[in-house]
């Protein structure tokens, strides 16, 4: 079929302002969605589901945090890590404070804490911008890294000071710990995914995501049009650290199993500040593409490695893995600043023109 | 262009705002002194002036975002003695730059979009689901900023991200992002600056065209002559922070300090 707008007339401005407003995506999207909850569970391998798609899932989910606050807001966060892991930690304490609630809110719910986290360590960024407000992001970074060693209590005093997944369960199912199947950890955190991804999408495109675009391009007209800069960014912060914290929760419940606090280092901001940039800056659907490449690469050169049978030991895989990552963020950096979502619109105009070169 | 003196005194009123005795410094350097004047309800006001005159500086103070060392604002009857970015927004006072301000990754139309800010208040519940409320204010005020696109001509450009905008096209879509904010004080910062004849014709138009339908004031900084005669009511002029005339443009174009100034006559 071919992807095109002709004949497609928005009689108002409902259609118009809708987020698809073309036919052929909302078909795209239909059958992504369709693959994603009813192909993979069924025809993926265990492997595929636990090793692949909930790691992309989570990561993406992160990405898009951080992308509200980087991409769409332009203030530059070096603390990801750190709020995700106030949502783990949260998690953690709910659910074994609470072992009655159900999992999956205390997952959605410990997202607030890390909101609080994040704005507490937002007040800062109506006085400080750019570089200093990076800074004092990477202060919040070390002092929860230094809270989630320090403090036992948020392991309940574990010897392992790791967090150790109960198993809980939804509808008599284990949904978290040892016994919970592949396939039902995965739609849980594809379903959590996708309904905050579609929340995410419905701020960017409101007046929300144009305040906070606005605050991004030109703070000073922003606050001429009535936009109050301090009360955008902070919500920037908070959804933006919500998403992070709810990132982290799945992470440590349904996937890892167990974690430790170093999970939530700065490598782990860097990480997630990576598959943004390559991704795309102010882009959801480049929050997809970006954690799936920085994912994704290793295991693939892995396998690459495996299918030509070269003697390389897993630790060189790793570094080339580096190399490879460093290398891209520097060529993206330099030829397409806005990243691989750039690319897919460029592509997608070229095929709404095809066959014509304009 | 304008209409003969009768209709100019039905057309405007009281003296919306006032600046009296403003001074501002930037370290050594004096933008502003002891400067006074009025802008009325429904005029077209010009402020002119050499390179350095201080004209930008006085819009900067106007909304709010120099404070003046020295003086006095009313505006709509309130005074203070420096006015803040919002409550300057939020009572009326809408603002284009002299070097392009918009939202330069943003489409044209969210930029103008943007510009409806502060009329839209349904709340973050309902801007999650982006129904119900959230689309109907969303709805109601796309037909708003697609009046304006129509009344700019800049339908074909809508969805264009505006840092790839020519420049003249540029300066229309800020000047659309400002009449979303259906202002009662319109400051204008050199409008025509770097255009053509044909879009200088286009851009009077419109600007007349503000004035007249929505009878909206305007403050208009502009450099050139035949514009400023044109189109306004009433003339200020300032060199070197001070304000040297005041009047209409024809008393002003007579006035021999605004003639030395022009023609740098040391001081
Ligand atoms: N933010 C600032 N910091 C320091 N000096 C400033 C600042 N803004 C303006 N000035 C100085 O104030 C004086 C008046 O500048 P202003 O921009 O108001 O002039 P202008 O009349 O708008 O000139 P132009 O016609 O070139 O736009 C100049 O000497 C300028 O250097
Ligand atoms: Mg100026």
């Amino acid at each position: 079929m071919l992807y095109r707008e002709a004949g497609q007339f928005k009689t108002n401005y409902v259609d118009d302002q809708a987020v698809f407003p073309i036919r052929q995506d909302r078909i795209g999207i239909a059958v992504i969605l369709a693959v994603a909850f009813v192909g993979i569970p069924l025809f993926g391998s265990d492997f595929f589901i636990s090793a692949v798609m909930v790691p992309l899932l989570v990561f993406s989910l992160a990405a898009i945090g951080l992308n509200i606050l980087t991409g769409y807001t332009g203030l530059l966060s070096l603390g990801t890590g750190g709020f995700m892991g106030v949502g783990a930690f949260a998690c953690y304490k709910l659910t074994t404070i609470f072992p009655d609630v159900n999992i999956i809110i205390w997952i959605l719910v410990s997202g607030f804490f890390s909101c609080g986290i994040g704005i507490l360590f937002g007040l800062p960024s109506l006085r400080i911008k750019g570089f200093y407000l990076a800074v004092a992001t990477l202060s919040a970074q070390f002092f929860l890294d230094w809270a989630f060693v320090r403090i036992p209590w948020l392991v309940n005093n574990n010897t392992s000071g790791a967090i150790e997944v109960p198993s809980r369960y939804l509808f008599g199912m284990p949904i978290t710990g040892p016994m919970a199947q592949p396939e039902v950890r995965y739609l849980v955190v594809l379903s959590i995914v996708a309904l905050l991804t579609l929340i995410a999408s419905n701020l960017v495109h409101g007046r929300i995501g144009r305040s906070w675009m606005a605050v991004r391009d030109m703070d000073l007209a922003a606050e001429l049009i009535g936009i109050r800069l301090y009360r955008t960014k902070l919500l920037a912060f908070a959804v933006s650290s919500y998403y992070c914290g709810v990132a982290g929760a799945l992470m440590v419940f349904l996937w890892y199993g167990s974690a430790e606090p170093a999970v939530f280092g700065i490598d782990q901001s860097f990480f997630i500040l990576f598959m943004v940039i390559i991704g795309g800056l102010g882009s959801l659907v480049g929050s997809f593409f970006g954690a799936a490449l920085i994912y994704g690469m290793p295991i693939i050169l892995k396998a690459i490695v495996g299918l030509v049978g070269l003697q390389i030991s897993p630790a060189t895989v790793e570094h080339l893995t580096f190399m490879a990552v460093g290398g891209l963020i520097i060529l993206f950096l330099i030829i397409e600043p806005a990243g691989l979502a750039r690319l897919w619109q460029v592509g997608k105009q070229k095929l709404r023109v095809w066959p014509f070169p304009y | 262009m304008r209409a003969p003196d009768d209709s100019l005194k039905t057309r405007i009123g009281d003296v919306l705002l006032a600046v009296e005795d403003v001074s501002l410094a930037f370290g050594g350097v004096k933008a502003i002194n002891g400067v006074s004047f009025d802008i009325r309800q429904g005029e077209i006001r010009a402020i002119i002036g050499p390179n350095g005159a201080g004209k930008t500086s006085m819009l900067n103070v106007i909304n709010g975002f120099y404070h003046p060392q020295q003086g006095r604002i009313t505006f709509k009857g309130k005074t203070r003695s420096r006015m803040r970015p919002h409550e300057a927004a939020s009572g009326g006072i809408a603002r284009t730059f002299q070097n392009v301000a918009l939202f330069r990754g943003m489409s044209a139309l969210d930029n103008i979009m943007a510009g409806r800010t502060l009329k839209m208040n349904v709340n973050f519940f309902w801007q999650m689901f982006r129904r119900g409320p959230a689309m109907r204010e969303e709805i109601e005020h796309r037909r708003f900023v697609e009046e304006i696109i129509d009344f700019l001509k800049i339908q074909d450009i809508r969805r264009t991200p505006v840092g790839r905008l020519p420049y003249g096209l540029q300066k229309r879509v800020e000047l659309g992002r400002a009449l979303a904010m259906e202002p009662e004080l319109l400051l204008l910062d050199e409008p025509m600056a770097g255009m053509n004849l044909e879009e200088k014709e286009d851009m009077s138009r419109y600007i007349l065209d503000v004035n007249e339908y929505y009878g909206t004031t305007i403050a208009l900084i502009e450099h050139d002559m035949g514009v400023v005669m044109d189109l306004s009511d009433r003339v200020v002029v300032l060199d070197h922070g001070e304000k040297i005339a005041d009047g209409t443009p024809d008393e002003v174009k007579r006035n021999q300090a605004v003639i030395d100034a022009y023609l740098g006559v040391a001081h």
